[in-house]
């Protein structure tokens, strides 16, 4: 019954959160500067000229009538059409959020792997040179925005030393046997490997810049965890059984020291995904984020409302899912 | 038992054959292949509806797929496109247009009179969303004969058929569109221009092959792929790392770096695009010294010279040498100490300044907000204090059509036919949502030019409204900008300047 009840209120400010996402949304459009009717006007265009094309967009309404056939729209799960790109902008936004999803994803695998390395490490060798290295390599993985690592990557990997593709998702040349937008995904279960290997190369560098703030935070947060825990009586128990200290972090020891960690990560993966906003820029990459940034410039209101309720959605799902985890992974929450 | 050491050897291995799976699939020009790093991405096919539509960046990529009713030659004089030949009757109360015979559409489809008709009648429906309806409902009541389509002159428009090498002057097939839609045609858009459209990746690419049925022949390079890189940066590390083979509009500063670069080559032109300064009549420029005095007191040649790394083109009236209307004999000097005569005797010197606020962009052209800075600190010498606010371009854009520009503000000015009408006229006539100098002398001068038969005499007429406008400094012209293009080796690159980047007009070099 408790969880019933839970799993309803969570629901209710899941509704009351994009509600409420939806009007602040709704509302800092169209106060901040920017006319859209304004950026379309030919030279020479009279009043008439100017209303008739702000009755073809809908803007010629008050804005809480707008508001209001907007959000009825919306229910019904018509986002409007693009001012810019004169579609549907659901089916614009779909099409691009698996891009940005897959990007996502390998930067937290690649965040992940890195600061669990780095953590091990530190712990493995605490009160080393090592343990030092590490938080020099943090301090400096956090000091310096996600932009400029991607600016250093290209430079480096892209013109010094080219191994990586500079921008795009996938080469031009070639040929996409798929059905979805998930192409990472799909190539890898269409064993297409030859194509995951271009993705790849296209994902790693932008990846990598998402990646090496997120995987300072982690290595920071898991290391401190995991002094804590290696102090508890568990682990102590643990090593006087004659484990390998080694074996002791990885098994006993970090077990419960990820705990925290995960629930930070889950949260830093939002800022994550809002990062994408300038990543995909920087390499070109079709994502949400590049669609974005191009949404503001041209002013087009239909499409910035509709990519940042899904952001919105996203964080919201993903902050759920987090949760979710947390209760299924902590012992004390699952019995509780 | 996999121990660590195995473990890191494999895994050193793995991380080399990973590294040299990774290397690009896709490199250099393959000879009849090119890859150009454009700077925009394209939002939308149709060339005559919307946004995009008026977007002058977005010009090439259009004219690469679709034809205009009148083409253009790269120094901005038209030519023949789908019309072979265009002009009015006597009293200009009708046009009458040659359609070409032989042009066809991607689809193998023959371009007919009736797409000509077609075409104009949609782009003067009010309802499809043609941005420069206003221009083409000027003309209707069409008429076909053979190869000649006829129309009825509804309110006569000087520019007419210039504006058919210009914005939404586009010919778009009949008889496809009316079969697939609006939203089929986004999805496979079919043109009768040089180029076929393949594939299209939002925000990533558009990959063209040529049209080998293509009334002005048969496009050099077969397969064109246009990468949409708008970030600067990573378009000079496309070009650099060999992965484009053409790049454009970065910084002078790059631009001369790369051509120095062994396997590289750039080229300039100046284009049909001006830095200006708007002067909006409101306190204290509705004092004609204070006006004067603040175009008397830049030095154009020195911000070209230290900004731009002398690409720029210093001008004195909103007409570019590569105009109709351009007069060489209308010139505004440098000359600061005139420019504090003039504030003197409007009572303003460096202790007592005369005060008022600059808008600019940052970062939206070239230097935009270091000239302004540069401007500002030039103005301060002589008893001008400025104080520069930036905004966004959009902020501009509506600020201009509310005429709520601050006293000055700086703007760039694209008119790619080069007429006096789609630059000074629309610029600085009070009427028009584009002017915020609403000065009856102006009105009294530019009204009577709009609908002016003779073409000399209406030229002329530009030319007197452009020394009033120097004379009086209602506007302060700054320069003529200059686009750097930069190429790889084996490709000839014709610029243009309009500013369009056409892969037509590349080749490879002999």
């Amino acid at each position: 019954m408790d969880a019933l009840r839970g799993i309803l209120t969570r629901i209710v400010t899941t509704a009351i959160t994009l509600f409420g996402v939806a009007v602040i949304v709704f509302a800092v459009i169209r106060i901040a500067p920017g006319d859209p009717i304004a950026m379309m006007l030919p030279p020479g265009a009279s009043d008439e000229d100017i209303a008739r094309l702000r009755a073809l967009y809908g803007l010629d309404k008050s804005i809480v009538e707008q508001f209001f056939i907007w959000l009825g729209n919306v229910l019904h799960g018509d986002f409007g059409t693009s001012i810019s790109i004169r579609q549907n902008v659901l089916g614009i936004v779909l099409g691009r959020l698996p891009a940005t999803l897959e990007l996502s994803f390998l930067a937290l695998i690649i965040a992940s792997t890195i600061g669990v390395g780095l953590a091990y490490l530190a712990t493995r060798y605490r009160e080393t040179a090592a343990e030092g290295t590490v938080d020099v390599i943090n301090g400096i993985a956090l000091s310096v925005p996600d932009f400029l690592w991607g600016l250093a990557l290209i430079l480096t990997f892209g013109v010094a030393w080219p191994i990586f593709e500079i921008s795009g998702r996938v080469s031009p040349t070639l040929d996409l046997p798929f059905t979805s937008n998930f192409y990472l995904l799909e190539s890898l279960v269409r064993f297409r490997f030859d194509i995951t290997l271009n993705l790849l190369s296209h994902m790693i560098m932008p990846a990598i810049a998402l990646a090496l703030p997120l995987a300072a935070v982690i290595s920071q947060l898991l290391k401190s965890s995991l002094k804590e825990t290696m102090n508890q009586d568990y682990v102590m128990l643990a090593r006087t059984k004659g484990f390998p200290e080694s074996r002791v972090i990885a098994r006993d020891a970090m077990r419960n020291a990820i705990l925290p960690t995960m629930t930070l990560t889950g949260v830093q993966l939002t800022f994550l995904i809002g990062g994408t906003v300038i990543i995909e820029r920087l390499f070109s990459y079709e994502g949400l984020g590049n669609l974005a940034i191009d949404a503001v410039i041209n002013r087009d209101l239909p499409l910035i409302q509709g990519i940042v309720l899904l952001f919105a959605v996203l964080f919201v799902a993903i902050n759920l899912i987090v949760d979710l985890l947390y209760t299924l992974l902590n012992p004390r929450l699952r019995h509780g | 038992m996999l121990s660590r050491r195995d473990l890191m050897k494999h895994g050193a291995a793995g991380a080399a054959i990973l590294a040299a799976g990774l290397k690009p699939l896709s490199v250099s020009a393959q000879g009849d292949e090119l890859t150009i790093a454009y700077n925009v991405n394209l939002p939308s096919f149709d060339p005559t509806v919307g946004l995009s539509a008026v977007n002058p960046t977005i010009q090439g990529i259009y004219q690469s797929i679709f034809d205009m009713y009148i083409g253009q030659k790269p120094d901005l004089s038209f030519e023949p496109g789908i019309l072979t030949e265009w002009g009015w009757n006597d009293d200009k109360t009708k046009v009458s247009m040659t359609v070409r015979e032989g042009a066809t559409w991607h689809d193998g489809s023959p371009v007919t009179p009736e797409d000509i008709v077609w075409s104009l009648e949609r782009a003067g429906n009010p309802e499809t969303g043609n941005p420069i309806q206003f221009v083409w409902s000027k003309i209707g009541n069409f008429a076909i004969d053979g190869n000649v389509v006829t129309a009825d002159v509804k309110e006569f428009e000087p520019t007419l058929f210039k504006w058919m090498a210009f914005l939404t002057g586009y010919v778009m097939p009949k008889a496809y569109y009316e079969k697939v839609g609006p939203e089929g045609f986004e999805k496979a858009p079919v043109g009768c221009g040089p180029y076929k459209v393949e594939q299209f990746e939002r925000n990533a690419f558009l990959k063209l092959s040529a049209h080998e049925d293509y009334w002005g022949g048969a496009p050099a390079y077969k397969s064109v792929i246009i990468k949409f890189v708008p970030d600067a940066t990573s378009r000079v590390a496309e070009v650099e790392a060999g992965k484009s083979q053409v790049a454009f509009d970065m910084s002078y500063e790059e631009f001369d770096r790369l051509k120095a670069k062994s396997g590289l080559n750039g080229v300039t032109t100046p284009i049909s695009d001006i830095a200006m300064i708007f002067i909006n009549d409101v306190e204290p420029m509705t004092d004609k010294n204070v006006r004067q005095a603040a175009a008397f007191a830049i030095n154009k040649q020195l911000l070209i010279d230290r900004l731009l790394s002398g690409y720029g083109v210093a001008i004195d009236t909103l007409q570019a040498p590569e105009y109709a209307a351009f007069d060489p004999d209308t010139v505004v000097g440098y000359d600061p100490d005139k420019a504090v005569a003039l504030l003197k005797a409007s009572g303003f010197s460096t202790e007592n300044p005369v005060k008022f606020k600059i808008q600019t962009t940052r970062g939206f052209k070239p230097k935009d907000y270091e000239m302004i800075q540069a401007i500002v600190g030039m103005w301060r010498k002589v008893g001008i204090e400025a104080e520069i606010e930036v905004y966004e371009i959009a902020k501009h854009f509506e600020l201009r059509a509310a005429d709520q520009l601050a006293p000055a503000a700086f703007y760039n000015w694209g008119n790619s036919i080069g007429d006096p009408a789609t630059s000074t006229g629309f610029a600085m006539f009070g009427p028009s949502p584009h002017s915020v100098w609403d000065g009856q002398e102006m009105i009294d001068m530019i009204g009577p030019l709009w609908g002016e038969p003779d073409d000399e005499k209406r030229i002329a007429g530009y030319r007197a409204v452009d020394k009033k406008i120097a004379e009086d400094a209602l506007a302060i012209p700054l320069l003529q900008y200059v686009q750097p293009i930069v190429y790889a080796d084996g490709i000839d690159v014709t610029p243009n300047v309009s500013g369009a980047v056409l892969p037509y007009r590349m080749k490879p070099s002999a």
